[in-house]
């Protein structure tokens, strides 16, 4: 299934980083655990939106939208029915990817920043809606003491659940990037012109991206209220939108894990700087110009720039 | 297999082609020709879709396909290279080619399974047929521009095209790689049957390998005709060839 697609050496360190992740909890503190979690649900979510915006070069820049709508939708139906969780948990990504086809079926007739533009809009609407819909959502308080069945219902067996979802989606996506559909996303990333004269039917392909990104924030949304246990409409507000964006350049956006390591250091920058001042985005706001002008393919992309010569240089040296 | 029939179309006041005609019949190896300003790239952007035309109409294969979208045409059984390089420059060649193959696999949506191990074969088969198999998994943005210009040809040529429109294929060239270049048309076109259409700034190239010529004039449609007729005719020597 994955002949040719990963190599050896990194399997063998996603293994060793997937093992340490699996003994911590027990060790840790937890407030790390807590965190740790926290930073594979963003993970999740960052990686969601890099499938298009990375590797679509499709400016999803309202994507917070489909993380909250995935978080409402399963909150609601626990808070609010009693239908089994497992529902709650499939409706959750469903209704994302819902939204996603619809706010992506007007957003795909535009392109590159109109698209964008058009989605904040269109994204705020939602937002707006969550907002006031006290009713029904609770508006700004949001909805709080979700219940959690026994098997979630600790920090440390939650924190497992969310690694364990985190690693299925991973490989979904890394395998959706590697198939057929992924390649000719990356085509009409690079020339969307030439793309439509070999045959593609650009629109209808950036459409589906959408759908399965916004499915992914949908589990990511999920995987908070699992953690969190309660929703709020900032996790639909375009501020959430923008830091998503962010860990894609700062992680960098044309790699595969870059996001992760860009959410990682997001929410890591928010819980640590943010002890010392609530204008942790300053220091923010200063990484990001050292970024543009000393890392302009993100963090993962320097490193991977870094070790890729010497990787070739020794496999030149054993050919001869 | 190609008829285009009284075609117009304007940017605004502008007409860049007008009362347009052409016919290529099918195995046949057509060249447009034409000063610059002509018409000739507007024509072919008119005839994959990428432009609408005004009126008139384009026949492939007895269907009006005019107003189109291009991945309909391309579909079927039209593809085309551009005057302009215009490739995948990310990918490696190898993918630049296969995304075409996998486009007229119709498997461009699937998820599953990893696209390396697919259409391996017919992507190096035609990598292989334009003599690009040395430099596959170099990426395509790092080629020289001639070999880019081929590149352009072999993903056309991924799409299995019925009729192959080459838009200006040796444009920006060395006289060597134009000579490669001519021999690869001439071998897709007489040993692969395949029916061609191009346009080409080069009158030795033009009449040595088209077996018909259509001249293009301030968007008009002169002549189209054998080459040793076009070469007679008066009013293409006035308009392009210099005359007397």
């Amino acid at each position: 299934m994955f002949r040719g697609i990963i190599d050896l050496k990194s399997l063998w360190a996603i293994g060793a980083i997937f093992f340490i992740l699996l003994i911590l909890p027990p060790i840790l503190p937890r407030f790390y655990t807590y965190i740790l979690a926290l930073i594979f649900v963003t993970s999740l979510l960052a990686m969601s939106l890099n499938l298009v915006l990375g590797h679509g070069m499709i400016f999803q820049f309202h994507h917070g939208v489909f993380y909250g709508v995935g978080a409402y939708t399963v909150a609601l139906m626990l808070a609010k029915t009693s239908l089994p969780i497992w529902v709650g948990f499939v409706a959750g990504p469903v209704a994302a990817a819902v939204v996603g086809l619809l706010i992506g079926w007007f957003c795909v007739r535009l392109t590159r920043l109109y698209f964008g533009m058009l989605q904040i809009s269109l994204g705020s609407l939602i937002w707006a809606i969550v907002f006031r819909w006290y009713s029904f959502t609770g508006g700004d308080d949001g909805i709080h003491g979700i219940p959690m069945p026994p098997f979630i219902s600790s920090l440390n067996s939650a924190y497992y659940f969310i690694l364990i979802v985190l690693v299925i989606c991973m490989i979904a996506l890394y395998l959706i990037l590697k198939s057929p559909f992924g390649s000719t996303l990356e085509a009409i990333r690079d020339n969307p012109q030439r793309c439509e004269a070999v045959g593609v039917n650009v629109r209808r392909h950036q459409l589906m991206a959408i759908v399965i990104a916004t499915f992914f924030a949908g589990i990511a949304g999920v995987l908070f209220v699992v953690l969190e246990r309660s929703v709020f409409p900032d996790l639909l507000f375009w501020v959430l939108s923008l830091e998503i964006c962010i860990m894609c350049l700062l992680g960098g956006w044309f790699t595969f894990a870059g996001p992760m390591l860009g959410a990682a250091i997001m929410v890591a920058l928010r819980t640590f700087v943010g002890i010392f001042t609530e204008y942790w985005t300053l220091i923010l706001g200063v990484i990001l110009i050292l970024l543009i002008f000393f890392l302009p393919e993100g963090v993962m992309g320097y490193f991977l720039e870094i070790f890729k010569p010497q990787a070739k240089e020794g496999a030149e040296r054993r050919g001869e | 297999m190609l008829q285009v029939e009284a075609v117009d179309k304007s940017f605004g006041d502008f007409m860049a082609v007008c009362q347009a005609n052409l016919r290529v019949e099918n195995g046949e190896l057509v060249a447009v020709i034409g000063p610059n300003g002509a018409g000739k790239t507007t024509l072919f952007n008119l005839i994959t879709g990428h432009l609408w035309p005004d009126s008139g109409k384009i026949i492939f294969k007895g269907e009006d396909i005019s107003g189109l979208p291009p991945y309909q045409i391309c579909k079927k059984g039209i593809a085309r290279s551009f005057q302009i390089v215009n490739i995948f420059p990310r990918l490696t060649v190898f993918g630049n080619v296969q995304v075409a193959v996998l486009s007229q696999q119709r498997r461009s949506s699937d998820l599953f399974p990893p696209a390396q191990n697919l259409a391996t074969e017919e992507t190096n088969a035609i990598l292989k047929s334009v003599g690009l198999s040395a430099k596959a998994t170099n990426i395509a943005g790092s080629l020289s521009h001639g070999d880019q210009k081929i590149l352009e040809m072999a993903i056309a040529l991924g799409n299995e095209p019925e009729l192959l429109i080459l838009d200006e294929p040796t444009a920006g060239m060395s006289p060597e790689e134009t000579a490669a270049t001519l021999g690869l048309i001439k071998n897709l076109a007489g040993t692969q049957g395949l029916t061609i259409l191009f346009c080409e700034h080069d009158m030795d190239v033009v009449f040595s390998i088209a077996q018909s010529i259509m001249v293009m004039h301030q968007g008009r449609t002169l002549i189209q005709a054998k080459p040793e007729e076009v070469r007679e005719n008066r009013e293409v020597q006035e308009a392009y060839l210099g005359g007397e």
